[in-house]
């Protein structure tokens, strides 16, 4: 039994990269299977004896780690040709040779590790908070209804994994689209009691400029792709939806009742 | 005001495709029934199209001058795509797709045909039965036309889809579902107006 544990072995293809401006190429390792592994546990063990399928030593590869329970998005990359997190992707459950793969849309760094500032920077374009900052106590908020309250939480899911940009046909080098994940954003802010008192500044900030909420071309990968099963094309609908008023309100005039 | 071109000129693209070019393209399809009906009354009908008053100003305005912007604006958006419909092969990603490869096509399709007609007329020629028997009595040219009718009623019906998404129409999934088959219904019905239209030409 134990021995022929030993022989089995788990098939891997990295595409690797030394730096931000080298080119990538491939490397295939085969490492010696246990139970219960992930992709994470696999890239371990290629640290602990970097050493690749044809025997050469090599540099252990590079990639991104942290909850390992899928709620922080770090580990994101593309496995077997789908973007998803690396702590879930269970070895057992992956068709060999296991392709891994950095997630391209962003700047590969090094090997599987890629620089995702742009997600951060997009929440911050969108105002994605609620500002309460002051001089004096504000008191308590408005309540949410329960019920809004459930719908409110799905989104605030989002990780900020990047899998929903990697899937996406509009988010490209030769495009500014900001992705699904900072437009859903706009929506939970936007429908938080406090949060809706920004709502017309938050939705202005779809519409300025390139690569906003109009650079989607309906593709919906993202809501396929997205771990968290967000409903990011309901996002983007109801923000359509949202911004059709807003423009109308921009250009004829508002009172500034809703 | 703020500098919203790119939101303006997204939402332009999409309003005119439905409201100028979609009407358009479901008058044009409609008197092309005529043919089904005979030589005569096709005949009578392309008088009546060419004798509408202000006929100038209805094509300039709710053809060529949205058709221009579409087409060079629509460009720009199609090849600012990068597909990947092979790691992705989702029905709507497949759809994205196709919008893309079908407004291409519709572009070379409405040049040939606007310059063999259109601009044909321009130059003294009449624009009746005949001459579109004329041109489909080439075999490859009736192909062409079959496949630039279903490119344009495909592009048409898939958009009807996406300006409903575009403009905050359909939001839900259901509701967005529920418009796949209404536009694919559509897709169906304008691809055999069309096509049993330009088979008349040949006498089918």
């Amino acid at each position: 039994m134990s021995t022929e544990t030993a022989s089995k072995t788990i098939e891997l293809i990295i595409v690797r990269q030394e730096d931000p401006d080298s080119k990538p190429f491939e490397e295939k390792f085969s490492i010696p299977y246990r139970s219960n592994m992930n992709v994470i546990s696999a890239l371990m063990e290629i640290r602990r004896n970097p050493v690749n399928a044809d025997g050469e030593d090599t540099t252990p590869v590079a990639w991104d780690a942290s909850c390992l329970e899928e709620v922080c998005g770090a580990c994101s990359m593309v496995i077997n040709g789908k973007p998803r997190q690396s702590c879930t992707a269970l070895i057992d459950k992956l068709e060999q040779p296991i392709r891994l793969e950095p997630m391209s849309t962003f700047p590969v760094m090094r090997d599987l590790t890629v620089d995702r500032s742009r997600m951060f920077d997009s929440l911050k374009r969108v105002k994605a908070w609620v500002p309460i900052d002051g001089t004096y106590d504000l008191g308590p908020g408005p309540r949410m209804p329960e019920a809004k309250r459930q719908w409110a939480y799905e989104l605030s899911k989002c990780m900020s994994c990047g899998v929903c940009l990697q899937a996406c046909p509009n988010v490209n080098d030769k495009s500014e689209f900001i992705g699904p994940a900072a437009l859903s954003q706009v929506r939970l802010f936007n429908a938080h009691p406090t949060g809706a008192m920004h709502k017309a500044e938050r939705l202005q900030t779809i519409m300025d400029g390139d690569g906003g909420l109009a650079n989607c071309g309906n593709s919906q990968n993202c809501v396929e792709a997205c771990p968290k099963e967000i409903p990011l094309t309901t996002s983007i609908a109801a923000l359509n939806r949202a911004t059709t008023l807003q423009s109308f309100k921009n250009f004829f005039g508002s009172d500034n009742t809703a | 005001m703020s500098s919203n071109r790119e939101f303006l000129y997204r939402r332009l693209h999409s309003l005119l495709g439905v409201v100028a070019i979609g009407a358009f393209l479901v008058v044009h399809l409609t008197v092309n029934w005529f043919a089904v009906r005979g030589e005569q009354e096709y005949n009578q009908a392309a008088a009546f199209m060419e004798s509408l008053p202000f006929r100038y100003a209805l094509e300039i305005f709710i053809i060529f001058l949205p058709l221009i912007f579409h087409a060079v604006y629509g460009l720009y958006i199609a090849f600012q795509a990068r597909n990947n419909t092979s790691r992705f092969s989702y029905f709507r990603n497949w759809m994205f797709r196709l919008q893309r490869i079908s407004g291409v096509l519709v572009l070379i399709f409405v040049t040939w045909h606007v310059w063999e007609t259109r601009i044909a007329a321009a130059f003294g020629a009449e624009v009746n039965f005949q001459m579109m028997e004329e041109i489909v009595a080439n075999p490859i040219a009736l192909i062409a036309y079959i496949i630039g009718i279903t490119a344009t009623t495909f592009h048409f019906a898939n958009g009807l889809w996406s300006f409903a998404v575009t403009w905050g129409i359909t939001v839900t999934p259901r509701s967005q579902q529920i418009s796949t088959y209404v536009t694919a219904g559509v897709f169906l019905a304008l691809t055999f107006v069309g096509i049993r239209s330009i088979l008349a030409f040949v006498g089918v």
